[in-house]
């Protein structure tokens, strides 16, 4: 297909490996931010083209991942109402909470109901004004824009039945919160390619300079990640920490703005607790005073305690890149598809879905 | 199966719905199946109206292929068939998967109150041109209605009978290494088609099922004389998932590239956009063969030469097991990885 196969090349990948070999003095370690580009690195095996001791960790951007349990339990009660309808995308419904999931809910009798984007959310509350309906609104910088907008079309048609349950996340919150790890091994980001579309790069210079690493805005497909790799392996080799751009057919330097206005019409950042990584101060979204009428939180008071996380999934250290998936004693064993301890095993975007789904053959003796 | 005899029928009223009479085995049945279904499916042995069809033996050591299926496709129509063509093709396909060739069909019908007899009435004329095109007679049938809400318009069941003509055994059983992996045209097409008229997706170019009998081009391979050792149509979970039942079935380990893949720019569009991956997405008028590394050449050029699988392909071969039930795929990249069955159904992603 036109635009992609380009990208899928294996022939320029291999020549691509060659460049980064001769390139290459010394160890170093990458983490690439965002789930998609974990499942393109582990799918195409990018990781295996690398020189010896150039590592990829896994980032946290799969924001089905990084939503802690006690949302995603608050999430599942307000599904069980009888006046709600619960819609979300596909990716959450097999996220486990503290006992179920969205799929076991809706086989238990909660309307939960898959949509491709909110505004299809808002649509069914134009055609069902006697129920509820909630869309949730999870993700990184890349879906806040269109859950505004959902906002401001269900304000200019004043619906009363539409809000939004929000567990929206931002990128360099987070990144800041690995890098100030003592453990911490990155020495360079390839940041999130449609993250940075939506935001522009601004947000990453002060991250990059503060702590002497580079940020390479990097594409999904398997030769964008060779060559934002390429491009922040010879910013290493050189004694460089800059932010550059190997997404340029997608992302400006400004971002977009129309999205940004939307986001920041709509939302206005927050602290916000991620599931194994804690509350990081200013590093969500919320609806802003402006909007709280479309606040789920506040439409739905609950007063349940707050659950806890399994104590036996790392998600929280395969989030952080300190801890690969293969090596997490759950991996394979207590924690499967079918039985997840935590999202990033469900997840499209998670890490340890993505060794579970194509590396299984490396995990030694857990082949089937 | 309804007994009665052919009457002069009062028309049904146009515009009318499905009551729940029609289920009841009175005068409102008795008119279904004298204007809807017997006139579509005539035969000698469905004629009768016995409570079973009565059929010829089939001569002295003939083997018989026979199987089940149910259909309750959301929407009943989409794009390239409806609930009726899926019920004739999918049990028809699955009988040629066993080597056999079909001759029979029954088909069970749970009617929801309040369909409208026009959708009922389009259903049963795409099962009639769909039998007609598989070569296999409708024997036998039967219908209930359930209130309105307790189904989805039309539930169909079938159960399908024929002839095995296969010499030796088709099955995962009987795949060796070495064999090629050869698909029979573009994958991916009626999982998407549905899928987008479920969800209300529009796509510039769109994209219809691939509904169809395989039996034509399945059986050509057999009545070739060629070693087809193994033949599966890959429906739900899609071609990643049959290849790994094969895998499994047989003990042995299979190596598919990835770029060999027929998959149309449409499908592969819709994927990219929603999240999916096209190797487990369903087809409906698809089939994989597993041929003898000898035949694998004019197996190809067989179904090459036919308009309904002019795309067919060879995607892969049957190693030594190193892993048996495992199966790999090389990518267009150029890396190794595992292709493994999906845990549920395939769920669109966030971003």
């Amino acid at each position: 297909m036109k635009y992609l196969d380009e990208y899928r090349d294996g022939g320029a990948a291999q020549r691509y490996a060659e460049t980064l070999r001769a390139l290459v003095t010394r160890p170093w370690t990458l983490m690439e931010v965002c789930g998609g580009q974990t499942h393109s690195i582990v799918r195409y095996g990018i990781d295996e083209m690398l020189p010896p001791g150039v590592t990829l960790v896994h980032g946290p951007g799969c924001p089905v991942c990084v939503t802690p349990v006690a949302a995603l339990d608050r999430a599942f009660r307000l599904a069980r109402r009888p006046e709600v309808i619960f819609t979300s995308f596909g990716d959450m419904l097999r996220v486990p909470g503290s006992r179920d999931d969205l799929l076991h809910v809706r086989a238990e009798g909660g309307d939960v109901r898959v949509v491709y984007s909110p505004l299809d959310a808002v649509a069914i509350a134009e055609r069902e004004p006697g129920r509820e309906v909630v869309f949730f609104a999870v993700g990184f910088e890349t879906t806040a824009p269109a859950n505004a907008m959902a906002v401001r079309l269900a304000a200019r048609k004043g619906l009363r039945n539409f809000s939004l349950l929000v567990a929206q996340v931002r990128v360099p919150p987070a990144l800041e919160a690995i890098l100030a790890e003592p453990a911490c091994r990155v020495q360079g980001f390839l940041a999130a390619g449609h993250v940075c579309a939506v935001m522009g790069t601004a947000e990453y210079e002060p991250l990059a300079r503060r702590h002497g690493v580079p940020v390479v805005v990097t594409g999904f497909e398997p030769l964008d990640l060779l060559q934002g790799t390429a491009m922040a392996l010879r910013q290493l080799e050189e004694g460089r920490c800059e932010v550059e751009i190997q997404y340029a057919r997608v992302v400006r330097p400004e971002g977009n703005a129309a999205a940004r206005r939307a986001i920041e019409e709509v939302f206005e950042v927050t602290d916000r607790g991620w599931r194994g990584l804690g509350d990081i101060p200013r590093s969500g979204l919320g609806l802003n005073a402006r909007y709280a009428a479309f606040d789920a939180e506040r439409r739905f008071p609950d007063a349940a305690p707050p659950s806890r996380e399994d104590p036996e999934c790392r998600a929280g250290l395969v989030l952080q890149g300190r801890l690969r998936p293969q090596e997490c004693p759950a991996f394979g064993a207590r924690c499967t598809p079918e039985h997840p301890l935590g999202a990033p095993m469900v997840s499209s975007e998670g890490a340890c879905a993505a060794y579970w789904l194509y590396r299984r053959r490396a995990a030694a003796g857990r082949v089937a | 199966m309804m007994a009665g005899e052919l009457v002069c029928p009062v028309p049904l009223p146009p515009g009318g719905r499905v009551l729940l009479g029609h289920g009841g085995g009175g005068r409102l049945t008795r008119d279904l199946v004298e204007q809807v279904f017997l006139p579509a499916f005539r035969n000698d042995a469905l004629a009768v109206l016995h409570d079973a069809a009565v059929l010829d033996a089939l001569p002295a050591g003939a083997r018989l292929a026979f199987t089940t299926d149910a259909f309750v496709v959301r929407p009943m129509f989409f794009p390239g068939g409806d609930v009726g063509t899926l019920a004739v093709n999918g049990t028809v396909n699955d009988l040629a998967m066993a080597g056999a060739r079909p001759l029979y069909l029954s088909l069970g019908f749970i009617l929801e109150e309040g369909l409208p007899l026009d959708d009922l009435a389009r259903v049963v004329e795409s099962i009639r041109r769909s039998a007609v095109a598989a070569g296999v007679a409708v024997v036998a049938g039967d219908t209930k209605v359930v209130e309105r809400g307790r189904g989805d318009g039309i539930y169909i069941t079938s159960a399908g009978v024929g002839v095995v003509v296969a010499r030796s055994p088709v099955a995962p059983a009987a795949v060796r290494e070495g064999d090629a992996v050869i698909v029979s045209g573009p994958v991916g097409q009626h999982g998407i088609a549905v899928l987008a008229v479920r969800d209300g997706l529009a796509f510039t170019t769109p994209i219809a099922s691939d509904c169809a009998s395989v039996a034509a081009p399945a059986l050509a391979l057999l009545d070739a004389g060629l070693a087809v050792h193994c033949l599966r149509d890959p429906t739900r979970g899609g071609l990643a998932t049959v290849l790994n039942e094969i895998a499994a079935g047989a003990g042995c380990e299979i190596a598919v590239h990835e770029r060999a893949v027929p998959v149309t720019d449409e499908v592969a569009g819709a994927c990219e956009v929603l999240g999916l991956d096209p190797l487990y997405v369903a087809c409906e008028g698809r089939f994989v063969a597993f041929v003898a590394p000898g035949d694998a050449d004019r197996a190809l050029a067989l179904l090459k030469a036919r308009p309904d699988t002019a795309h067919a392909a060879r995607i892969g071969t049957v190693r030594p097991g190193r892993s048996p039930g495992l199966v790999t795929l090389t990518t267009v990249a150029g890396g190794e990885r595992v292709l493994d069955l999906l845990s549920g159904e395939q769920l669109p992603r966030i971003c």
